[in-house]
C-alpha cells in the first residue's frame, strides 16, 4: 500500500478544488472499493480526498415528480427510503440484491457507480491487464499495452457484448460489476456532476464507456470532476418491475448476468418498456430498439424471446463464459414474465 | 456420569464473543516489528536479481531477508521435517533463487509498523527468469504414478492389493456403469489468517504465538531448522479461527518470522494477507475412474476405482481416496488404485475429511447410476451390498457398525420411502425438485496422548494437554470428560491446552482429538482420583480403612462410599490436609493395539438432501437435508451436531461452489479472495437435520467416541449431485456443479 496524505474538506468547492491539487488524488466516499484496490496495490493515490462531510447525503424530492439521490446516501439509506420504495422499487430491489448489508451501509451511491471491474487479472498486479497497463513498460515485453489476461484466461465472470474496438480488435472483456447502474440505467437517471469548470448533468447512459481501444478509462467524466447527486425521472414503473441476478450464489455475489425490467401496461398490452442488462457488458446494456419490439404487443413469452434476441445481438463468448449467451436471453424472457405478474415476482428465481 | 452425552455450552464461548480469546498475531509484546512477505509473481524458474534498495531507503525499515542475505539454517532436509510433511523434500523458505511455485516467499521486509512493512514490500523489486510451468493434471494423466508411501501411511494407507479379476468381472457383468469425476483444487480459508508472533526474551529465548493445530509440531519445527534447544522455545497457540487441516504443517510465515527475530534479536510478527492464503497447501486436484458391474439381483460383482491426483515437485503428498469404496462395498473383484502426479504447484495439504470427500463422491455417485440401470432404490442397492467386514483390511469386522441403522433412520427422518424414483417426477413452482442419497465413512483413529490433571488447594480441577482447538469444541469436551471422572461440578473445571510447556498430544486432525486427548483425560483424572483415594485413606479418622478403590465413587466433589453415602470426604478436605500443596498426576493414554488390530474402526453416516434446481437457469438450492451419523459415543450432542452441520454446509460448498480457479498459462490462482472464492452463505443454508444413532463401541477407545469432524462431509456431495440427477434428468460428474453445467 502507497502512502497518502488525507484531506476532510466540507465544501464541494474545496473538494473539487482539492482534488485539482497534487498528481493522483482520489475521492474516498465509503471506501469499500477503493480500499480493498488500494491494499492490493492497483490503485495508488498519493492524496485522499474524504468527501463524507460534504453536505450531499440527502434525498430530496423535485418538483417534477422526480426524486434526487445525494451522492453520499449510502445504498442501504437510498434502498430503505420510502419514496425510492413506493417510486422507484425496481432500484430498491438491484441496490438489496448487491453485496452485504454490512457494505451497504457504507457504500454510497456516488461510490457505487465508479466502483471498478471485478476481473480477478484486474485485481491482480502479477497479471498483465490492458485496463490496468495500458502504457506500461518492461524489459521483457517492452513498452505498451499489456494485454489482457482475461483473453484466453480465465473468464467465467467476463463480457459478451460490446468488447470490441472500432477496427474489430479486443482489448479488454472486463464487466461494470454495479447492480445500482443497471436499475439506473433502466430509469434513465441523470448524473449531476460538478467541477473546475462548474456544473452539469449527464445521462447515465453517457457516464460509463465500452472499452474501445481504452480501456485503461471505465467512464466519461474528467478526472477533477465530482458527482453531487443522482436524478431520477418521475416514471419509476412501480407497478411493473423486477431486477432478476443469477450469480453462483444466493447472495454476496456479483452478477453473472441480471436484468433490469420497467414496464407500462394498458390492460395486457405493454405501453412502455425499459430494459438494461449487468454482467454483460463494461458498462450496463441497453438498447432502445429492444424495447420498442414490445410496444404495443401483449405481454406473453412469444414477444419476450425477440427482445432477448435483439438485446443480445452480437453476443460473443470468450470460453468460460460463453454460457451468458444463452443465460441472459432466458434471463429476459424470465424477468419480463416476472415483472408483468406480481406472483412470478415473488416467486423469484 | 452428569456433563458427558450433555448439550453443555461451549466453556470458550463467553471468551471468544466479548473478544478476550487472543489469536496468534493479537499477542502485543512490546518492541515488535512487523514482516511482510513479498510473493513470488511466477511460477517456475529463477530469481535472476533481487534489488532490495529501494525498500531499505524507507524510514522505519529494519532489514529485508531474501535467499541472498538469510542467517544460515539447517542443512539437511530432514530438519525441514514436521510431524506431518510427506515423503519428499520440504520447502524451504528463502532457501536460493530457484522458483517452484506461485506465491512463493522470496522476501521478508521488517519495519516498525506494520504499514511500512507493507509499503516496502511494494518497493522490492524481483527480476525472473521464468521457464514454462506444468500445473494442470488433466493435461498429464498418462504420467502419474505411485506415490511414495513414507511414514504417514500408517494413516493414510495405500490402496490394498487387487481381488480376484475386476476387469474380467466388469466384462461379464450383464448391467455395468462406468464414468470419470473430476474434482479442482481447494483452499482451507479460515477466517484467521496465517499469523506468527514471536517473543524474543532474555538470552534469546523465544515464545511463539502461532497459528498451528499442533504446538508440538511448531516446536519441533523451529528447533531443528534453526538448530536452536528444545528448552529455549515454547510455542504458545490458545485459540484458533479455524484450519481444517491448513495448521497441520507450520506455514512459511512462523520460519520467517523465527529467522528475523533470531537474525535481529527483537520480537517479530509475519502474518499473512489474505491473498498469500493461496500460496501453500491445499486439497489437490483430482481425476478418478469407476467402473462398477453387477448381476441383475443387484449384487456388485466388479468394482474398478481408481484416483489420480497432483502433487508438488518436492513431496509426494497422498491422502485415501478410494480405500472407503472397498470398506463399503464387498465385491469378489476389486481394483483399487491411486497414483500422483508432480506439478509446479505447492504440497497438497490435508482439508477437512481429504481424500474422503473426493472419493466418496466417485462411488457414491457411480452406486446411485447403477442402481437406477438395475431399476432399483439406490437405498435398496447399499443394503444389498451392505458389508460386517472390511476386505482391505484382512477381512476384519469393524469395531461397531451402525450404518444400516444410519439409513433406517435417517430415511425416516426425511421421508424418503415416499420418493418417486422417476427423475423429473417432482415440481414446486417453475422448480423441479429432487432427492438423493449418500453414504459417508471415515476413520475412527486414536493415537497416543499426554495429560495432566491438578487438583489445586481451592479444590478446583486443572487438566491440561498440549492439544488444539481449532473451533470444534475441544475445550468444552475435555471439561466434561475431566469433571466426571473426578465428579466435580463443571464450573469448577478448567481445561487449558495450545501450549508447549504442557503434556504433548499430537496435532489435531483426522478427527482424533475427542478419542486421543479425551482418553488422556480420562487416564491423567483416572491417576488423580486413585492418588486422592490414597490421600483420603490416610486422613485422621478415614471413613475408607480398609475401603477399595473400586468401593468408591466420585460425586459431587467428594469421594463416597458407593453403599453408604454418608461416609464422605470432600475433595478439598483431601487437598488441605496436603501441606499447602496441589496434587497433581499425569497420565499418558495408547490405543489398544490387540483390540484395534482386530477390528476396522470407522465412523458412518447417511445423507438425504433434497434439491430445488430452477433448469432454465442451472441454479441449486439444497432445500433440506438429513444426515444420519453413528460415531460412538456423542459427548456432547450440541458441539458434534454443530460439527455435523459444519460439514454438511461444506459439504455444499464442495458440490455446488468451492474452487481455486487456476490460469494454467501461468500457474496462478485466479480467484484468490472470499468475494470471488465462493462458500456459501446463509441464502444457501436452508433446513439441516442431524440424527445421532446409537452406537456402542468398546473396541476404539476406554470412552467409546470415534470423532465427528469430518463424517457430516463426506457423504454430502454425492447426495446432492445425486439428487440433481433425480430432479433434473442429467448426470452431472464434475465439481463443483455450478449453474452452467446444470441450464
Ligand atoms: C465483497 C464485495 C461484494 C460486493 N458485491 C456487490 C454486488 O453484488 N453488486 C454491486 O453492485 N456492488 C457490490 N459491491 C461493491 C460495492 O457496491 C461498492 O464497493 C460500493 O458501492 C462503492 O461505494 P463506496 O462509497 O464505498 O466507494 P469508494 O470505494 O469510496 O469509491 C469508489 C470509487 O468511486 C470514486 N468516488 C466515490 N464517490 C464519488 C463521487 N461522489 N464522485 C466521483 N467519484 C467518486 C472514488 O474515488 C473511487 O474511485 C461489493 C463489494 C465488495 C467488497
Ligand atoms: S478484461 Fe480488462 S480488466 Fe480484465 S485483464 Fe483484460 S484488460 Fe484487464
Amino acid at each position: 500500500m502507497h502512502p497518502f496524505s488525507y484531506a476532510r474538506p466540507t465544501e464541494v468547492t474545496e473538494a473539487v478544488h482539492e482534488l485539482a491539487g497534487p498528481a493522483r488524488a482520489k475521492f474516498i466516499a465509503g471506501g469499500t472499493n477503493l480500499l480493498d484496490l488500494m491494499k492490493v496495490n492497483v490503485e495508488q493515490p498519493n492524496r485522499l480526498i474524504d468527501i463524507n462531510r460534504l453536505p450531499l447525503n440527502t434525498i430530496d424530492e423535485l418538483d417534477n415528480g422526480g426524486l434526487r439521490l445525494g451522492a453520499l446516501v449510502t445504498n442501504a439509506d437510498t434502498a430503505y427510503h420510502p419514496l425510492v420504495e413506493q417510486r422507484y422499487p425496481l432500484l430498491s430491489q438491484a441496490i438489496l440484491s448487491a453485496a452485504s448489508a454490512q457494505l451497504r451501509n457504507m457504500a454510497t451511491n456516488g461510490g457505487n457507480l465508479f466502483q471498478r471491474t471485478r476481473c480477478y487479472y484486474f485485481y491482480d498486479t502479477a497479471m498483465p491487464c490492458n485496463k490496468r497497463q495500458m502504457h506500461h513498460s518492461d524489459q521483457i515485453t517492452g513498452t505498451g499495452p499489456a494485454g489482457c489476461g482475461a483473453l484466453g484466461g480465465y473468464n467465467r465472470i467476463h463480457a459478451i457484448l460490446g468488447t470490441e474496438a472500432s477496427d474489430g480488435t479486443v482489448h479488454c472483456i472486463a464487466t461494470h460489476p454495479s447492480d445500482m447502474a443497471v436499475a439506473l440505467t433502466a430509469l434513465d437517471a441523470t448524473i449531476h456532476v460538478t467541477g473546475p469548470n462548474g456544473d452539469r448533468t449527464v445521462p447515465i447512459g453517457n457516464l460509463h464507456r465500452l472499452p474501445g481501444s481504452e480501456p485503461q478509462f471505465d467512464h466519461t467524466l474528467r478526472p477533477d470532476e465530482l458527482v453531487t447527486a443522482i436524478e431520477l425521472p418521475p416514471q419509476g414503473f412501480p407497478d411493473h418491475y423486477t431486477y432478476l441476478k443469477l450469480r453462483d450464489r444466493s447472495s454476496y455475489a456479483f452478477a453473472l448476468v441480471s436484468v433490469a425490467v420497467g414496464l407500462e401496461m394498458d390492460g395486457d398490452v405493454v405501453t412502455n418498456a425499459r430494459l438494461a442488462l449487468g454482467g454483460v457488458a463494461h458498462k450496463p446494456w441497453r438498447k432502445p430498439e429492444a424495447e420498442q419490439l414490445l410496444i404495443g404487443r401483449t405481454a406473453t413469452r412469444e414477444h419476450f424471446q425477440p427482445v432477448a434476441e435483439a438485446l443480445l445481438e452480437g453476443a460473443v463468448g470468450y470460453g468460460h463464459n460463453t454460457f451468458k449467451i444463452d443465460l441472459a436471453k432466458r434471463a429476459i424472457v424470465r424477468a419480463l414474465g416476472m415483472a408483468i405478474n406480481k406472483e412470478k415476482r415473488e416467486e423469484g428465481e | 456420569m452428569k456433563y458427558i452425552g450433555e448439550p453443555i455450552t461451549r466453556v470458550d464461548g463467553h471468551e471468544k464473543v466479548t473478544g478476550q480469546a487472543k489469536y496468534a498475531a493479537e499477542f502485543n509484546v512490546p518492541d515488535l516489528a512487523y514482516g511482510v512477505v513479498v510473493s513470488s509473481t511466477i511460477t517456475k524458474g529463477r530469481i535472476i536479481r533481487l534489488d532490495t534498495s529501494r525498500a531499505l531507503a524507507v524510514n522505519g525499515v529494519i532489514a529485508v531477508f531474501t535467499h541472498e542475505n538469510r542467517p544460515k539454517t539447517a542443512w539437511f532436509d530432514v530438519s525441514y521435517k514436521d510431524q506431518d510433511a510427506p515423503p519428499g523434500s520440504p520447502f524451504r523458505p528463502l532457501y536460493d533463487n530457484e522458483i517452484k511455485y506461485n506465491g512463493q516467499p522470496v522476501a521478508l521486509v521488517v519495519a516498525e509498523t506494520f504499514e511500512l512493512a507493507r509499503y516496502a514490500a511494494m518497493l522490492v523489486d524481483v527480476a525472473y527468469e521464468a521457464t514454462p510451468c506444468d500445473t494442470d493434471l488433466l493435461k498429464h494423466l498418462d504420467a502419474v504414478r505411485d506415490p511414495n508411501p513414507g511414514v504417514m501411511n500408517i494413516f493414510k494407507p495405500l490402496p490394498p492389493k487387487p481381488r480376484g479379476d475386476a476387469d474380467q468381472a466388469f466384462a461379464e457383468a450383464p448391467v455395468q456403469q462406468s464414468a470419470q469425476y473430476i474434482h479442482g483444487m481447494q483452499h482451507h480459508n479460515p477466517m484467521e489468517m496465517f499469523a506468527s508472533t514471536v517473543e524474543y526474551g532474555k538470552n534469546g529465548f523465544l515464545t511463539i504465538y502461532d497459528k498451528t493445530q499442533g504446538v508440538t509440531n511448531s516446536l519441533l519445527y523451529v528447533t531443528q531448522a534453526f538448530n536452536i534447544p528444545f528448552n529455549q522455545v515454547r510455542v504458545v497457540s490458545p485459540y484458533v479461527g479455524g484450519a481444517f487441516g491448513s495448521g497441520l504443517r507450520p506455514q512459511y510465515q512462523l520460519f520467517l518470522a523465527v529467522m528475523a527475530a533470531r537474525d535481529l534479536k527483537r520480537s517479530v510478527r509475519v502474518s499473512l494477507t489474505r491473498q498469500q492464503m493461496w500460496s501453500f497447501g491445499h486439497r489437490p486436484a483430482t481425476v478418478q475412474n469407476v467402473r462398477l458391474g453387477a448381476r441383475p439381483d443387484g449384487t456388485l460383482t466388479s468394482i474398478t476405482h481408481e484416483a489420480m491426483a497432483a502433487t508438488s515437485q518436492f513431496e509426494d503428498y497422498m491422502e485415501t481416496v478410494v480405500n472407503w469404496t472397498g470398506k463399503l462395498y464387498p465385491s469378489e473383484n476389486a481394483t483399487l488404485r491411486y497414483k500422483i502426479k508432480s506439478l509446479d504447484l505447492y504440497t497438497p495439504l490435508d482439508m477437512r475429511a481429504p481424500g474422503g470427500v473426493t472419493g466418496l463422491h466417485a462411488i457414491e455417485s457411480a452406486v446411485d447410476e447403477l442402481a437406477y440401470k438395475l431399476g432399483m432404490d439406490p437405498l435398496d442397492f447399499r443394503l444389498k451390498n451392505y458389508t460386517e467386514r472390511d476386505w482391505t483390511e484382512k477381512d476384519k469386522p469393524f469395531s461397531s457398525k451402525e450404518l444400516r441403522e444410519c439409513f433406517r433412520q435417517g430415511a425416516e427422518r426425511f421421508g424418503w420411502a415416499t420418493r418417486n424414483p422417476e427423475p423429473r417426477s417432482m415440481q414446486r413452482g417453475h422448480n423441479l425438485i429432487g432427492w438423493g442419497m449418500a453414504t459417508g465413512i471415515w476413520d475412527a483413529a486414536q493415537v497416543p496422548a499426554r495429560a495432566e490433571a491438578t487438583l489445586t488447594v481451592n479444590g478446583k480441577l486443572r487438566v491440561r494437554s498440549a492439544t488444539a482447538d481449532i473451533g470444534t469444541g475441544t475445550y468444552t469436551i475435555m471439561t466434561q470428560i475431566a469433571a466426571d471422572t473426578l465428579g466435580m461440578p463443571i464450573d469448577d473445571v478448567v481445561f487449558r491446552l495450545g501450549d508447549t510447556t504442557m503434556p504433548p498430544a499430537p496435532i489435531q486432525g483426522g478427527s482424533w482429538t475427542a478419542s486421543t486427548v479425551g482418553s488422556a483425560v480420562k487416564s491423567a483424572c483416572d491417576a488423580l482420583a486413585k492418588t486422592l483415594f490414597r490421600m483420603a485413606k490416610r486422613l485422621p479418622k478415614s471413613p475408607f480403612v480398609g475401603v477399595g478403590f473400586d468401593d468408591v465413587q466420585f460425586i459431587d466433589g467428594a469421594i463416597q462410599l458407593r453403599q453408604n453415602p454418608s461416609k464422605r470426604v470432600s475433595l478439598l478436605e483431601v487437598v488441605s490436609r496436603n501441606r499447602g500443596r496441589a496434587v497433581t498426576e499425569t497420565a499418558t493414554s495408547i490405543p489398544n493395539l490387540i483390540k484395534h488390530n482386530s477390528h476396522s474402526r470407522n465412523a458412518h453416516a447417511a445423507a438425504f438432501v433434497e434439491v430445488q434446481v430452477d433448469e432454465e437457469f442451472g441454479t441449486v438450492h439444497v432445500t433440506r437435508a438429513v444426515t444420519a451419523v453413528a460415531a460412538g459415543r456423542i459427548l456432547n450432542p450440541r458441539t458434534a451436531r454443530s460439527q455435523i452441520i459444519g460439514g454438511m454446509v461444506w459439504g455444499i460448498s464442495h458440490a455446488l461452489q468451492e474452487e481455486s480457479v487456476m490460469d494454467h498459462r501461468y500457474g496462478r490462482f485466479m480467484n484468490h479472495d472470499l468475494a470471488e472464492y465462493h462458500i456459501p452463505v446463509c441464502a444457501d443454508i436452508h433446513d439441516l437435520d442431524v440424527v445421532f444413532v446409537e452406537e456402542n463401541d468398546t473396541i476404539v477407545n476406554p470412552l467409546g467416541v470415534k470423532g465427528v469432524g469430518e463424517i457430516g462431509l463426506v457423504a454430502m456431495p454425492a447426495a446432492i449431485a445425486n439428487a440433481i440427477f433425480h430432479a433434473t434428468g442429467k448426470r452431472i460428474y464434475d465439481l463443483p456443479i455450478q449453474l452452467d453445467k446444470v441450464m
